[in-house]
């Protein structure tokens, strides 16, 4: 109930935050965009507004979780408007998950917005809707749902610009870890490759949750990729709101 | 009388500076508020009362001691149902708007709908922004702030109502209506912590006091018990007499438009001025006779720090 509560205030907070139109606007631009590459391009047209709109998406979605996510816990310390939250009867983690589940919500609702455009695009392209690109953009929430908590994570007990940072790099590492796996196939047995595939185990793998490649090149998606790939995505978020959780509750708020 | 907050011993420092010092901000701090009464916390700036307001409110952990709120601990979530707390510089959700703001706390507190609405009409009315209830926080002004804030403090019909700093920053106006919010609160039987450095309030409308200066409890109790009820000095403004005469009578502080104002000291000594102004056919306009106040014990404590 609380964490209801807190949730929704999160929600109002950030949908009447105007960073987020001006994401909103830029991401509806650049999904936009790509009709006029496809103009451009030689061959199908369709596949590079699939492209481009699925990476805009995915891309926008994940500098709102990021620049929002990241100022949320912080604000509320710095602004002292905590204060008056923490005298009330509410436990640590209920804030904390109150605030997670508000930014999901408002990237919900945002997704939701972006989806609409792409898709509407796409299909005034083909005339058909593929539930593939819905399963894309699905992946994509289960990713901004990471990024958020990782997002919260930094926000307890760093400034909103190194937290942007650390999100940032995070969800450039995410997307290029997979590059580990061909290096660990290439390295000889012994101490390097154990290393590289510790390495390997901690760093997250963002390329699990994107379907791009799949659904612009209609290759096969395997159901077992995308139940893996869920249980992923939710067990590393929990972990992450775990940590920060932790972090969290023992924090003066001086 | 029923102990509603009680603090034992408690201690708090803070790491500070590039390289860390610790810093000790509580020393031992002991007391406890009874229930129905106005309990002042007086200190100047920088004694560690906000710091022992956090601690209460489970906003830092002390390193040592306990506190407990109704009999339980001061973390416990059924305890701190029946607590309402104003910050000070009460900073808020600025996005929201006033009723909003309200509505926000009372469902935090799990307050059902139809009652949730009668409790910040009524609330709304007791600290008079029934008119501002729509506009956004971002647009009030300080003291509307601190009303808002007041009212978002008692939502939920608290027993004990922790008040940091509730008059700093408002007008004289302001300041009475706020003054007048806390009496009325004393009348329905709850219990105020009123945190604060300027005497005049506290002396105005609290039962009992606690001095805390440099993290310590320098003095507590009643405040007709620790203020001296002995007569200090007497002024006495006169005319029609020359100054001169009075030397040796008081020490003269001003002279202006032929009134003199003395500050004396010995009893008997005012009754020559009378004698000696009735001699001169002069006049006596006031004769106060001042007695120690709340700033003569507090600046006595103060002081030597």
């Amino acid at each position: 109930m609380i964490i209801k509560v807190i949730a929704l205030n999160t929600f109002k907070e950030a949908v009447r935050d105007r960073i987020l139109y001006l994401l909103l606007f830029f991401a509806a631009v650049s999904i936009l965009f790509s009709r006029v590459l496809a103009l451009l391009t030689v061959g199908d047209r369709t596949k590079i507004v699939k492209d481009v709109g699925l990476a805009s998406i995915s891309l926008f979605g994940a500098l709102m979780a990021i620049l929002i996510g990241t100022g949320l816990v912080y604000k509320e310390i710095e602004k002292r408007t905590i204060f008056t939250l923490i005298s009330k009867p509410i436990r640590r983690h209920e804030f904390l998950l109150g605030k997670f589940f508000g930014l999901a919500l408002t990237l919900f609702v945002m997704l939701l917005s972006m989806s609409v455009i792409f898709l509407a695009l796409v299909f005034f392209q083909t005339w058909t809707i593929e539930w593939r690109m819905l399963a894309a953009i699905f992946f994509i929430f289960v990713e901004l749902i990471l990024l958020t908590a990782v997002a919260i994570l930094f926000s307890c007990f760093s400034t909103p610009i190194l937290s942007s940072l650390f999100a940032l790099s995070f969800y450039l590492i995410g997307h290029f870890s997979w590059s580990l796996e061909t290096l660990i196939k290439k390295a000889r047995p012994g101490a390097t490759r154990t290393f590289l595939q510790a390495l390997y185990t901690i760093l997250p793998d963002l390329e699990n949750f994107s379907l791009k490649t799949e659904v612009v090149h209609g290759l096969p998606i395997p159901v077992s990729h995308m139940l893996y790939s869920t249980a992923y995505g939710i067990v590393y978020s929990a972990f992450i709101l775990a940590l920060a959780i932790l972090i969290f509750r023992k924090r003066d708020f001086i | 009388m029923k102990t509603v907050l009680s603090i034992e011993n408690i201690h708090k420092s803070f790491s500070v500076g590039f390289i860390p010092q610790k810093k000790e901000i509580l020393q031992g701090i002991t007391f406890s508020v009874a229930e129905g009464e106005i309990f002042g916390y007086l200190g100047p700036n920088g004694a560690g009362k906000t710091t022992t307001l956090k601690c209460v409110l489970g906003l830092i952990f002390p390193d040592k001691g306990t506190i407990e709120l109704f009999g339980r601990p001061h973390l416990d979530p059924r305890a701190k149902e029946r607590l309402g707390f104003l910050p000070e510089n009460p900073y808020f959700y600025d996005y929201l708007t006033a009723r909003e703001f309200l509505e926000f706390y009372g469902q935090l507190f799990g307050i059902k709908r139809h009652e949730r609405e009668a409790r910040i009409a009524a609330l709304l009315k007791l600290v008079g922004m029934e008119k501002a209830a729509g506009l956004q926080l971002r647009k009030f002004s300080r003291g509307m702030l601190q009303r808002i804030g007041l009212a978002q403090a008692l939502i939920n019909e608290p027993s004990l109502v922790l008040l940091d700093e509730p008059l700093g920053g408002l007008d004289p106006l302001g300041r009475k209506e706020i003054r007048d919010v806390i009496i009325h609160l004393r009348e329905e039987g709850k219990t105020v912590f009123l945190s604060s450095h300027i005497l005049q309030d506290i002396e105005m409308i609290c039962d009992r006091v606690a001095i805390i200066v440099g993290g310590r409890i320098m003095s507590q109790g009643r405040l007709a018990d620790l203020i001296s009820e002995r007569i200090l000095f007497t002024e006495v403004t006169i005319s029609g007499v020359e100054e001169k005469e009075l030397a040796g009578l008081g020490e003269s502080l001003t002279a202006q438009a032929g009134r003199t104002l003395l500050k004396v000291f010995e009893e008997d000594k005012v009754q020559d001025i009378l004698e000696l102004v009735q001699k001169r056919h002069g006049r006596i306009h006031s004769l106060i006779p001042r007695t120690q106040t709340l700033e003569d014990l507090f600046v006595d404590m103060v002081r030597p720090q």
